[in-house]
């Protein structure tokens, strides 16, 4: 265990992470937002959603180090007394939550197409990348957008809330996924012609097993820095379609949803309610590409 | 060793490599001439630092990359501590550098006759008719037919053969006193490289440039080279006459190295082999490099690293001529 | 079968390749498809413990020759027969495992991701033998051994080793089967001379041993003397000569073969004067029309550049030459 770990830490990547405090500082950022999100149930101060302890008395109070501030909710309230800080923890788990399951979507469906696409050419190949360029010519809001109008008309009214998150994800992973392909495509087509992959066909080895066993783990390191930076981009996804109104429902706000709702008391002085999610909403997203653009140049050679 | 006083002359040559957990010796204490028109032949095998030796000598080494110690001179001028500016005039003018892949060494956007044009306008103070002219003649010159048609095609309009006759030609295109080729038949097919060694030949002797070939194969020494400097491990293992490196090496890894090559004639033996590989530099024994393979091995070796040590006609880096051969 | 201790026959074989730009740019731009001849008429057998090589510059399809063989590329024309069975038909099946192939580039041929243990076995793995772990380990272990590694080697990575170390990496693979025929696609041109040695010296063993036969693809005259029984020389897709070894070197008879072995470098500094080779290959898109080497060829006549040549056989070998054929040279 403590040999591993100190391999661990020798690592090029660990040795040139350290080296960059910029890079520490962004992963610090993102374990606080992180952990802050996750453990929300636990370190908020308030339960936003709990009707009982919510006080209509103490709504539009301010943050706490302006004047009429109370103690009790550091960054204020908002117009139904609820405590800004832990609306923003328990918002930053919806973000979080659809954000990554929307990029965990978006890489699977991507990496599959990808390799397909690249590792047999010929027709599917071609039909797939059409596909791809079709989509890449509308911006991925839109596509979102399509998706999430297409879910809603075809499903139940009553149903609209319960589904409103897998709805999202799969909106913001569909439209996403085409970077993925591109990127895992190109790679393949370049270790498809290396020898270890002939060497397995000239052994026997079925397409889908080479696809698999031998070119999956060699195209993986930049789909893992891709992956990265579209947390960032799937959070602003669901932030901006959830500021519009088509994602999650306000019983459940994401910092998207959060930023809305303050947006309205904005030009009346209760800055607060709209700002803090937003600067949350900055720091999560800029912590997240910083992490992105450090992978994308400690596992590209040449820059090393 | 040439009479003629050397028109380069390297001496202690040091290139280093600053990495995170060390420091990589990559040429270490080389010392070496060559003479107007000769050719010295530089072999070894991969990461032996011959490139490296000849890209410290024209003054490209990558960072992190660094001549740490020793010094290049060029006609008696020390040239490897010049302003980086000064240095890039001398590239081109008195040093002239021809590399293993043709394609990567021309500008694909330019016609050959543009780039040739340019090199002669920049380094010698002729007129644009002028510099055509002198390119044309130079296209001639390195065998490149209907020169007048050819001077405005561009590179990738040349096979690779006529390729590196075109960056040869860009290589002499002013004048340089000094040539350093870097593997300049590798990438070429056997047919061809037969026709660009008989070319630098002739540039030497015609021109009286001094060249460094720089090369992995004994058989294009063998045809080309007046000496040859044999590196091992960054080190100079063994340098003499061509003739005598071939036919009577005495350093023992230049002895390996000759019996290793497989030649027409002698089918379906064995072939003489060293054992192991070349140690990689973060792993350089102590000593004498090459003792871990050594056949002839004894206690010194693996304690003192040896100087070059007169022995027969060549001058080796060996123990066993430390009485004077 | 004629002759049954013939395991390789290659019939007529052939094969293009589409190298057209995409369809649309064909059709903007209005240009036609474009074919690649890699490989055209090329006959030879290779006999059970032999070893066959094929020479030639680079382009001139011998490695195409090899993907062919082992299945990689199936041929356009022609046909291949391993023991009586077709290569590339529903029999090709039947062959796994028999023949193996070495690479060129010991550091593209090994999975960098992938522990040389699980790259020597799988093979045996590609085979469906449900063989137990432990027999799989024993397995390994004595391969490592038998190309000059350690067993323990088998739980590092292929970074972890030299060139040459990489090619015994990839040897111990190709003979983790058990195969009876190897095609090794130039497995020393990457390496350093030393290395080449040892390499060559270990695959002579190995046949020696195990009775393997070999078709070997260089395109170093030099090695091919030294390892090959019999040798095939190919120019743009064809094969213009084939002879013994000794044959070959002593007394070749197309003036290609000629005009290559007087390439060769000089490692003896005999000083004997060679003929300047002049020419390069054309560009196998548009071959020059008749025996494709007829633009370089000393001898070359009308004939020579209206016809192409067939390959002849006679007690000497084969040769497609007509200033042979017309005993002009």
């Amino acid at each position: 265990m403590k040999a591993a770990l100190e391999r661990f830490w020798d690592h090029d990547l660990a040795y040139s992470f350290r080296r960059s405090p910029v890079t520490v500082l962004a992963a610090l950022m993102t374990l606080v937002c992180v952990a802050g999100a996750v453990f929300a149930p636990w370190l908020a101060p308030h339960n936003p959603f709990d009707l009982s302890s919510l006080n209509l008395n103490d709504a539009f109070s301010p943050p706490a180090w302006t004047a009429g501030g109370a103690a009790r909710y550091p960054l204020g309230t908002d117009d139904q007394g609820r405590d800004i800080l832990s609306t923003i923890m328990y918002g930053a788990r919806i973000s979080l939550g659809v954000g990554l399951a929307a990029v965990a979507l978006a890489l699977v469906l991507g990496v599959s197409l990808g390799l397909l696409s690249g590792y047999m050419g010929g027709r599917l190949d071609a039909f797939i990348m059409r596909v791809a360029d079709i989509q890449l010519s509308f911006p991925a809001i839109l596509i979102a957008l399509l998706i999430d109008g297409i879910a809603r008309v075809a499903l139940p009214n009553d149903a609209h809330d319960s589904i409103a998150v897998p709805v999202l994800v799969l909106a913001i992973g569909v439209s996403g996924w085409v970077q993925y392909a591109r990127t895992v495509r190109g790679s393949t087509l370049v270790e498809k012609n290396k020898e270890y992959v002939q060497a397995a066909r000239v052994v026997g080895r079925s397409p889908p097993a080479i696809m698999l066993a031998h070119v999956l783990p060699n195209v993986t390191g930049p789909v893992l820095v891709i992956g990265t930076i579209h947390v960032a981009t799937a959070i602003i996804t669901e932030a901006t379609l959830s500021f519009l109104g088509v994602g999650v429902p306000p019983t459940q706000p994401s910092l998207g949803t959060l930023i809305r709702i303050g947006n309205d008391f904005l030009f009346s002085g209760e800055w607060w309610i709209t700002v803090f999610p937003g600067v949350a909403l900055i720091l999560l997203v800029l912590s997240v590409n910083l992490l992105g653009d450090w992978l994308r140049d400690a596992l590209n050679p040449k820059l090393r | 060793m040439s009479t003629a006083a050397p028109l380069l002359e390297v001496r202690n040559l040091r290139v280093e490599f600053p990495t995170r957990r060390r420091t990589l010796v990559a040429v270490d204490d080389v010392s070496f001439g060559i003479a107007p028109g000769e050719v010295l032949g530089v072999v070894g095998e991969s990461g032996a630092g011959k490139s490296l030796t000849g890209m410290a000598i024209i003054g490209l080494l990558e960072p992190p990359g660094r001549i740490a110690a020793g010094e290049v001179r060029l006609e008696g001028r020390r040239i490897d501590n010049l302003p980086r500016e000064e240095l890039r005039r001398i590239r081109g003018r008195r040093i002239g550098a021809i590399f293993q892949d043709p394609l990567t060494s021309l500008n694909p956007l330019y016609t050959i006759g543009e780039q040739l044009v340019e090199t002669v306008l920049t380094h010698l103070p002729v007129r644009a008719a002028e510099a055509r002219e002198r390119a044309l003649s130079l296209l001639a010159e390195v065998g490149i037919p209907a020169p007048e048609q050819r001077i405005d095609h561009y590179p990738h309009q040349f096979s690779g053969g006529m390729r590196q006759r075109v960056v040869i030609a860009l290589a002499i295109a002013a004048e340089p006193q000094l040539v350093v080729a870097d593997e300049p038949t590798t990438a070429l097919d056997v047919s061809i490289q037969a026709q660009i060694i008989t070319l630098l030949k002739r540039l030497a002797r015609d021109r009286g440039t001094a060249v460094m070939l720089i090369t992995h194969d004994m058989g294009v020494i063998a045809e080309t080279a007046d000496r040859v400097a044999v590196m091992y491990a960054g080190r100079l293992a063994e340098i003499g006459p061509v003739r005598d490196i071939i036919h009577q090496p005495r350093h023992p890894y230049t002895v390996g190295l000759m019996h290793s090559i497989p030649r027409v004639g002698n089918q379906r033996d064995r072939l003489a082999q060293i054992e192991g590989s070349m140690p990689r530099l973060t792993a350089i024994p102590a000593g004498c490099a090459f003792n871990p393979r050594c056949p002839q091995r004894f206690a010194r070796c693996t304690e003192t690293r040896p100087e070059l040590f007169a022995a027969g006609a060549t001058r080796a880096a060996c123990w066993l001529f430390s009485d004077g051969g | 079968m004629a002759d049954n201790r013939v395991l390789l026959e290659v019939e007529n074989a052939g094969r293009d390749f589409d190298v057209s730009r995409p369809w649309l740019n064909r059709v903007t731009e209005g240009e036609g498809r474009l074919v690649l001849r890699a490989v055209d008429g090329v006959s030879f057998s290779i006999r059970r413990g032999e070893t066959l090589a094929l020479v030639g510059e680079s382009g001139c399809g011998k490695s195409t020759i090899a993907r062919l063989i082992v299945g990689l590329y199936h041929p356009s024309r022609g046909r291949i027969r391993y023991d009586g069975l077709g290569v590339a038909g529903p029999e090709a099946h039947r062959l796994r495992g028999r023949m193996q192939m070495i690479f060129q580039d010991p550091y593209a041929s090994l999975n960098p991701r992938w522990k040389v243990g699980s790259i020597i076995a799988e093979p045996i793995r590609a085979q469906g033998a449900s063989a137990s772990k432990a027999a799989l380990h024993e397995r390994v272990s004595e391969l490592l051994v038998q190309v000059g590694l350690d067993p323990q080697d088998s739980d590092k990575f292929p970074h972890e080793f030299s060139g040459g170390q990489r090619q015994r990496i990839s040897i111990a693979r190709a003979l983790s089967s058990n195969p009876e025929f190897l095609v090794c696609d130039e497995p020393t041109s990457a390496l350093d001379v030393s290395v080449q040695a040892q390499i060559l010296n270990l695959m002579l063993e190995l046949q020696q041993r195990l009775g393997l036969t070999y078709l070997f693809i260089s395109h170093n005259l030099a090695v091919v003397a030294h390892i090959a029984d019999r040798v095939g020389v190919m120019y743009l897709g064809r094969l213009v000569e084939l002879a013994d070894v000794g044959t070959l070197f002593e007394r070749p008879r197309h003036p290609y073969t000629r005009m290559l072995l007087d390439a060769i470098p000089d490692l003896l500094m005999s000083g004997k004067p060679r003929t300047p080779v002049a020419g390069e290959v054309p560009n196998p898109l548009a071959p020059p029309s008749g025996c494709a080497f007829n633009p370089r060829c000393p001898h070359a006549n009308d004939r020579c550049r209206t016809e192409c040549p067939e390959p002849r056989d006679d007690e000497r070998g084969q040769v497609a030459c007509f200033a042979v054929d017309e005993k002009r040279i």
